[in-house]
């Protein structure tokens, strides 16, 4: 049985269509994204699931259990961490974590050994008021609160929005390193690049899940052959290369511009030809293997299309 | 239950860590109680009086004079018939009419007993109270002279107070204070610390947690029921020690009283935490719903015999109303409670519905 199942579920609200004939599975210890840019129902989806929103219709089932009907014994098995910070910034951070341990019936110390990849990290300031922690260590201190009751199933919402690079990326090791104690993450997250730190993923869109599968299983379904331009002046580029015929996307992506052809036609030498005939200059054309963002476009290209 | 103290403890770290919370818990209470006490003048200066003498015999006219001689007191006019005294009221010439029965002399050798009626503009409460307290005690000494020198000869006087005939005593700013502070730290403080947690997010962590509604909700009320008991404590206190303000009755009775009075003010409390969204709207709902009703329409300061007919309605659902009464036979009567029973009762009511409709509202969700 998958710790998470989720079928056919809709939320709405008043018009907005928050949830659209969503469903996914997320199986035990399994290490779980939700990717997808704001407003996706990312969080709607979440909350749904730690019993916090009541679903329109759709079956939830977590951790075996009803989150309708039995929000009281999921709410036990349950450690949620919020997307917005949401602990006492009065409080420091030992009595942040001391609560929370206290109020699920438990101690620091008990649960030690599970929150230590975490919260040693923060402990030299643990004297600190929660609200004077830098963003990076906001989210440790949340993530320890979210531990401390050696959850079985650990939901974060959006836990690195906010948060710089390399904190971002310690983040991440610590969510693989609290996996091994057998608990089941389900994590959401915009930013695609972190996708691939996954087990499996859903891309979600408008209340939709337009793919699933583990980031692998997403990229390899990219068909089409997928062009990497780099150039000095991208604005420019971009605006020669959307008159080019035989492409089906052409996107920047910071420094560099991915070019998606309609079909095998259309090549490195076909690029570069038309790039010579518009008198562009200074850019290299390389084929490359699509990343979790190029398939997130492409679907959603396809989606509005159609 | 470790649970539950976890919970109350994390409550008394906010309140303490807020250096705003904390003034306005300790410091507001005892500057209140100052202001209050200190307005309310003590002392009157050359009170104009009137007198109606019916009998205009020796007697009477020696007691006038000693009343004239009085050094705060000025006799400033002789009335000729009750009648007169309304119009002289009303046009705030005089504050008193001392009024001497039909052969008073007379009645005091043959019956021992005489009738002075004290009749009071009690428009200005504090002042007749005080007028009041002058008079009787100019009379009583003059019962006490002629007592030493010829036994049984006994003037009774019985005080009228005009306009407000259940006059709303100076010492009123105690209870009227209490009624006031408590309903403002009470609601006000434990509707935003409810708001505040809905509003940081940090409900929403609590809601997941194993905490039971009535945990959360109890926690939240238990520091502040504390601390305002305190503080009903302090202010009888100050009441009593600085300006001598008496307690008459029992003081269990009296902290009993005040504990229930608190206990509605927090249920009223979590009830605008219930509707209120965030913490401006909380306070606005406590400020304006809440405490200016508790000052004006209660009967604190302003009688509420004397207010317009669709104001003494209103008055009827203003919770501070039966708080004063109840309080005000206690402290200021000392009285028990087969006289303010149906007062308690309306309290007991009003936190059983308050509670009610909190733990009907109260959201185990988000919305």
């Amino acid at each position: 049985m998958n710790e998470i199942e989720i079928h056919n579920l809709y939320k709405s609200y008043g018009p907005t269509k928050a949830l659209d004939n969503l469903s996914l599975s997320v199986e035990k210890n399994g290490f779980y994204g939700l990717i997808g840019p704001d407003g996706a129902g990312k969080s709607s989806l979440m909350r749904i699931i730690t019993s916090l929103l009541l679903p329109d219709s759709g079956s939830v089932i977590v951790g075996g259990l009803d989150p309708v009907k039995d929000y009281k014994k999921l709410r036990l098995k349950l450690g949620y961490m919020p997307g917005k910070f949401s602990l006492y910034q009065d409080l420091s951070v030992e009595e942040n974590l001391k609560f929370f341990a206290r109020v699920f019936g438990t101690t620091i110390e008990e649960n030690y050994h599970l929150i230590k990849p975490v919260y040693s990290q923060i402990e030299p300031f643990k004297n600190r008021r929660a609200g004077k922690l830098s963003g990076g260590m906001k989210q440790k201190l949340a993530l320890s609160c979210a531990l401390v009751h050696k959850p079985e199933i650990l939901i974060l919402d959006e836990p690195t929005t906010g948060v710089d690079a390399v904190s971002r990326r310690e983040f991440w090791d610590m969510l693989a390193e609290i996996r091994k104690s057998g608990i089941t993450i389900l994590v959401s997250t915009p930013y695609m690049e972190e996708a691939v730190l996954c087990d499996k993923i859903s891309l979600m869109f408008d209340g939709k899940v337009v793919d699933s599968g583990s980031p692998d299983d997403i990229t390899s379904g990219f068909k089409n052959n997928l062009f990497i331009i780099k150039s000095a002046n991208v604005p420019l580029l971009l605006n020669v290369l959307r008159g080019m015929e035989g492409l089906k996307s052409v996107n920047s992506f910071g420094q560099t511009i991915h070019v998606v052809a309609d079909s095998s036609e259309t090549g490195k030498p076909e690029i570069e030809e038309f790039l010579q005939k518009n008198n562009v200059s200074g850019c290299s054309v390389e084929q490359s293997p699509a990343g979790i963002e190029d398939c997130f476009i492409d679907h959603i290209l396809t989606n509005t299309t159609t | 239950m470790n649970r539950f103290i976890g919970f109350i403890h994390k409550e008394f770290l906010h309140i303490f860590r807020d250096v705003r919370t904390m003034m306005i818990l300790f410091l507001i209470p005892v500057f209140q109680i100052l202001i209050f006490g200190y307005v309310v003048k003590n002392e009157v200066k050359d009170a104009k009086i009137a007198i109606l003498d019916l009998s205009k015999d020796d007697v009477t006219t020696e007691i006038i004079a000693k009343l004239d001689a009085a050094e705060d007191i000025e006799v400033v006019k002789y009335l000729n018939a009750y009648d007169e005294i309304d119009g002289e009221f009303r046009a705030n010439k005089i504050k008193a009419v001392v009024v001497f029965e039909n052969g008073f002399a007379n009645k005091l050798t043959k019956d021992k007993n005489a009738n002075v009626q004290i009749v009071l503009d009690a428009s200005d409460p504090n002042l007749a109270n005080i007028l009041n307290s002058y008079t009787t005690a100019i009379l009583n000494n003059y019962n006490k002279e002629n007592n030493i020198n010829a036994s049984g000869v006994n003037i009774v006087f019985d005080t009228k107070m005009w306009f407000n005939e259940n006059i709303s005593s100076a010492y009123m700013f105690v209870p009227g204070s209490m009624a006031l502070i408590l309903m403002v730290i009470t609601a006000l403080m434990s509707s935003i610390s409810i708001v505040k947690e809905k509003e940081t997010g940090t409900m929403e962590i609590l809601l997941v947690s194993p905490l039971k509604p009535v945990q959360i909700i109890l926690g939240k009320l238990a520091p502040y029921a504390l601390l305002s008991a305190i503080n009903a404590f302090s202010i009888v206190l100050i009441g009593n020690i600085v300006f001598g303000v008496p307690v008459n009755g029992s003081w269990g009775l009296l902290i009993l009283t005040s504990f229930l009075y608190i206990m509605m003010a927090l249920s009223l409390g979590v009830l605008v935490s219930t509707i209120a969204k965030n913490q401006q709207t909380a306070m606005f709902i406590s400020m304006f719903v809440l405490m200016l009703p508790t000052m004006l329409l209660s009967g604190f300061i302003f009688p509420i015999e004397n207010m317009p007919v669709v104001l003494q309605y209103i008055s009827k659902i203003v919770p501070a109303k039966y708080f004063l009464i109840a309080i005000k036979n206690i402290m200021l009567k000392g009285q028990g409670i087969p006289y303010f029973w149906k007062e308690l009762l309306v309290l007991i009511g009003m936190v059983v519905l308050f509670i009610g409709i909190s733990v009907k509202k109260f959201k185990i969700r988000l919305d």
